[in-house]
């Protein structure tokens, strides 16, 4: 198409086919991303929310009363049934939510075509209900906030029987079934918008665009949207059997319960199969997760290091490793369920070879490092500390792999401080050097950098605040999901802890303020951006800094190298775009 | 005090507008461009990283001589103690593992900031030293997958012959145990026979007797209230489900009692069942059958480094040998009232940060004294059934009085 033609649509275009209903991916990756903001400040308060309780257990906050009224925080103070739905719903919307959907949904949509020079998606109208659909669950989501019996509680992963009988907590009742009917909605979003992201990535390189010379963003993008693609409809059929058990009196996951003081005639079905269909999702959606964070990072580091990633070909030989074993994986979450020990065994050996392809990963970070030319900008700032995290919580998935370690700290604070710090911790630092990294693409501006600093130190450091003490909790027995620990005299010893945890959290959750600030003030006020900000060697930084339908003025660009000639010898600049031309005798990639 | 807030907020935004506005105008000023960066700065920001990674292990080591002393004591159990050495030796290559690469990550992000008119050096990849870090870690990663399966082996192989077999029941949210009495087989229980003072639905000749008493008294009732619902309401359907539930129930006792007349259900006769407190003999091992009354729970005993769920409509298992009375881990973590804990470590509801029973690990004397002192659970059934029979009859004497 001629670039008159484009410019034509483009005048054509009225507010709602711009903004609301728009098949353009640059802007379906800003509604992903805002979106994931107002999911994740619902998550980040109800995080607050029940950390005052568990600083100070049984207080008063007129905060709490505020929020919750006075059903579930009566005189201010939380009620048990409210703590239990506000950790899950804070778990759902940001393993979910924020670092699903706004994470992927954000970056994957903006970068894909712009990496690999195409015009947009393969479907843009598969790409705008992708986006609607996870929109629709968005909102269920947080309708279910709002119902009488209170929303969804039984933890993040839901477990039956606790989920399927509305007589276990009043959380399994209306709330339940909305939480259900949401993830629905979510993961048909998913699967038409990995199917959509698998598709473009194949099919619509530019020319010269190999797979050896893709970015590693869009490589693991790539491998995320396979992940999900095969993983989310056994999540799928899970929620939709357990819907059929709460509602049409199967028994897929019931059997032999008495509660309430009656025997439920239900029986044959087993919660243990509930829990191997969850985590053949859950374990890879981990790695949905953690897959673009490493990604975003693999990219920013090298632009801003001013130096090819240090082992191209092994970090997508790791991604695609990871990718795999991931698969295999699931049961390291249920060693303690009765399972046969001897699969319990085989499943502690898939685990820790994930370790090898993750070392492999952080080894090379370090390197890329390595007698670089460091710019920090606030981009390289968070992903430095992603570096960080993903290593510190990914050691203490060694012993968590361990099945005859996990007998002891299963289900402890020890796993909490885990998961939060190489999933959470990482994925949300590596979202945020994502979106300074690139703001200038997204709206033509530049963010404004001393407070990009000032939010990255203060969210990098109470971020290990909050969860690096945990480790201690687990290792003396503190199990997750309490309510209180003050009926347990051995725990007193942490009030002190839980409380310096607590400050850290008001302290992370505000800094986030200073985020929200820079983000909407710099849309509007920031310095307009240049053309390629950080001299960076991709193609989205070739397009113009004012969006246009199908990216490019006139014909694509043709790539004729790979992404990381950075500080190459014999070039004047310390970068070569993707698009100059080899000269004669110059090696592309890794030689 | 809402209205003081909301002013201090818009203050407080108006203050950082200006803030922002005041950065960027001085640094138009100083003729920066936007895409430059300031030498010096960045040069800080490098540093910072090497201060950051100080107060990163002092937060570590902090929190270690603070708190160190109050993790778990040592184990209380045989596998306990193998399970601690394993992750000790896992402790000592992570935690060099961590400080050696953070060092690194520090140390490298301190060093090599940028420089103008430098280049960084051109280095892609080196197949010896990623042979290296793949190798190596595989290498020693192998040494934990081997050392901790040997051990998981050990733990999870099965009981010895003369274990003393306990069942832990979970509901919400309490537990119950139940030894196994005289022949030390714990006997055959169904969710069908809760009920009255049969709170775990053992399987005895009498308890199958009662419940199907029981059953067929509320069928007889339900179809009389049946008979007097009018017809065709909400009422009368609700009633129908109730009977049909009833009757399937009874049904479900009718096949133990045609089981019972040619293998009689005896082994739960002598069972013991207590609340909030069991004992166990020190180095004798233990055999833990666990079952739930509700939703999914798990029998979590940390000192003894042992866990396992607890899931209805299954049994789990789980066995170890206590090592330390209470008495002698009182002395040795100088805490007179320490107990040993047995509470649940899976969500299952609203009370599920307090559903816990103390463990007592005493001498085999004691503990045969102790075990001595509880009644049996045909001696409760019986003295609970008499009791009833005595208030119908006292009931029936008032009656007849009147």
């Amino acid at each position: 198409m001629s670039t008159q033609a484009h410019a034509a649509e483009h005048h054509k275009e009225s507010f709602v086919s711009k903004y609301i209903f728009s098949h353009d991916h640059k802007m379906i990756a800003k509604q992903f991303l805002i979106t994931g903001m107002v999911m994740a400040t619902i998550g980040m308060a109800m995080s607050l929310l029940f950390r005052l309780q568990l600083a100070w257990p049984g207080e008063s906050f007129s905060a709490l009363n505020f929020f919750l009224g006075d059903k579930w925080a009566p005189d201010g103070v939380l009620d048990p049934n409210m703590y239990l739905a506000l950790g899950t719903i804070h778990g759902t919307i940001m393993v979910f939510f924020l670092l699903t959907a706004g994470l992927s949904g954000t970056f994957a949509n903006l970068l894909i075509p712009l990496q690999i020079g195409a015009r947009d998606m393969a479907s843009g109208f598969m790409n705008m209900l992708s986006y609607w659909g996870f929109f629709i669950s968005s909102v269920i989501m947080v309708a279910s906030l709002f119902v009488e019996s209170g929303p969804a509680s039984a933890g993040w992963t839901v477990y039956p029987p606790l989920s399927a009988l509305p007589q276990a907590m009043p959380g399994s009742g209306l709330g339940m079934t909305l939480w259900l009917v949401s993830m629905v909605f979510f993961i048909a979003s998913q699967l038409i918008g990995g199917l959509n992201y698998i598709v473009t990535v194949i099919n619509l390189r530019t020319k010269g665009m190999k797979m050896t010379r893709l970015p590693l963003t869009i490589w693991a993008i790539l491998v995320t949207a396979i992940l999900g693609l095969l993983s989310f409809p056994v999540l799928f059929s899970a929620s939709l059997l357990l819907l059929f058990d709460r509602s049409f009196g199967t028994a897929f996951y019931l059997s032999d319960i008495y509660i309430a003081g009656e025997a439920l005639t239900q029986t044959g079905g087993s919660p243990i199969l509930y829990q191997h269909l969850f985590w053949f999702l859950g374990h890879p959606e981990v790695y949905i997760i953690l897959l673009p964070a490493l990604g975003l990072t693999s990219e920013v580091i090298s632009t801003n290091a001013r130096k090819p990633i240090f082992g191209y070909r092994a970090m997508v030989g790791s991604i695609l490793a990871i990718g795999f074993l991931s698969f295999i994986v699931w049961g390291h979450h249920m060693f303690v369920t009765g399972m046969d020990p001897f699969i319990g065994a085989v499943f502690t050996f898939t685990t820790l070879l994930i370790a090898i392809p993750s070392a492999v990963k952080a080894f090379n970070y370090i390197t890329t490092l390595w007698k670089g030319n460091i710019r920090f900008t606030p981009a390289m700032m968070f992903s430095i500390g992603m570096v960080s995290t993903f290593i510190s919580g990914g050691l203490t998935g060694i012993i968590l792999a361990d099945s005859a370690l996990d007998i002891n700290l299963h289900d402890t604070y020890f796993v909490v401080a885990h998961f939060h710090i190489v999933m959470g911790l990482s994925a949300v630092l590596a979202m945020f050097a994502g979106v300074y990294h690139w703001f200038p693409k997204m709206y033509g501006r530049m963010m404004n950098m001393k407070l990009g600093y000032a939010h990255f130190w203060l969210t990098f450091i109470s971020g290990y605040g909050v969860f690096f003490p945990m480790h201690f909790f687990g290792l003396a027995g503190v199990p997750r999901r309490y309510y209180t620990n003050s009926e347990f005299p051995m725990f007193d010893v942490f009030i002190d802890l839980n409380i310096l945890i607590t400050v850290f959290a008001i302290i992370g959750g505000f800094a986030q303020l200073l985020f929200f600030f820079n983000f909407f003030y710099s849309m509007v006020r920031g310095p307009k951006a240049s053309q390629n900000p950080w001299k960076s060697n991709t193609l989205e930084w070739t397009t113009p800094v004012e969006h246009i339908h199908g990216n490019w003025p006139g014909k694509l660009p043709e790539v004729h190298r790979w992404a990381y000639d950075y500080s190459k010898p014999g070039k004047e600049d310390d970068f070569v775009p993707q698009t100059v031309p080899l000269e004669e005798g110059e090696k592309d990639g890794e030689h | 005090m809402n209205f003081l807030i909301i002013l201090l907020s818009v203050l407080g935004l108006i203050a950082l507008i200006q803030l922002v506005r005041v950065f960027e105008i001085t640094g138009k000023l100083r003729g920066n461009n936007q895409d430059d960066i300031d030498f010096q700065e960045n040069k800080l920001r490098g540093k910072l990283w090497l201060l950051f990674g100080i107060a990163y292990f002092g937060f570590f080591i902090w929190l270690v001589w603070e708190y160190g002393d109050d993790l778990l004591p040592v184990a209380a159990s045989e596998h306990g103690a193998v399970i601690d050495n394993v992750l000790n030796f896992n402790w000592i290559i992570l935690i060099l593992a961590f400080a050696i690469t953070h060092v690194l990550l520090f140390y490298f992000a301190s060093k090599y900031y940028w420089k103008p008119n430098h280049k960084a050096d051109f280095i892609t990849h080196s197949t010896k030293l990623e042979l290296i870090w793949t190798t190596f870690p595989a290498i020693v990663l192998a040494v934990i997958v081997i050392y901790g399966l040997s051990a998981w082996n050990d733990i999870t192989d099965d009981a010895p012959e003369d274990s003393i077999n306990i069942e832990l029941y979970s509901k919400q949210f309490a537990w119950v145990a139940r030894y196994a009495g005289e022949d030390n087989k714990l006997g055959e229980a169904n969710y069908n026979f809760i009920g009255g003072s049969n709170q775990l639905g053992l399987i005895t000749p009498e308890t199958i007797k009662d419940r199907k008493s029981t059953l067929e008294d509320e069928v007889i009732n339900i179809e009389a209230e049946l008979a007097n619902a009018p017809e065709g309401g909400a009422k009368e359907e609700e009633l129908q489900e109730n009977l049909d539930k009833k009757e399937r129930q009874l049904a479900k006792i009718m096949t133990y009692e045609r089981q019972n007349e040619v293998d009689p259900f005896v082994n739960a006769d002598d069972d013991k069942i207590v609340n909030m407190e069991f004992h166990i003999p020190v180095n004798k091992p233990v055999n833990f059958q666990f079952r739930s009354q509700d939703v999914i729970h798990s029998a979590y005993m940390p000192h003894f480094r042992a866990q396992m769920n607890c899931v209805p409509g299954t049994k789990t298992r789980f066995h170890f040998t206590p090592t330390i009375t209470t008495e002698e881990m009182r002395e040795k973590t100088g805490n007179d009232e320490f107990n040993y804990l047995l509470y649940c470590n899976k969500i299952c509801g609203a009370a599920h940060y307090n559903m816990q029973m103390t463990i007592v690990v005493e001498s085999q004397e004691d503990y045969e004294k102790w075990l001595s002192e509880q009644s049996t659970f045909t001696s409760v059934e019986t003295a609970q059934s008499r009791e009833e029979e005595k208030e119908v009859s006292e009931e029936e004497v008032l009656a007849e009085k009147n």
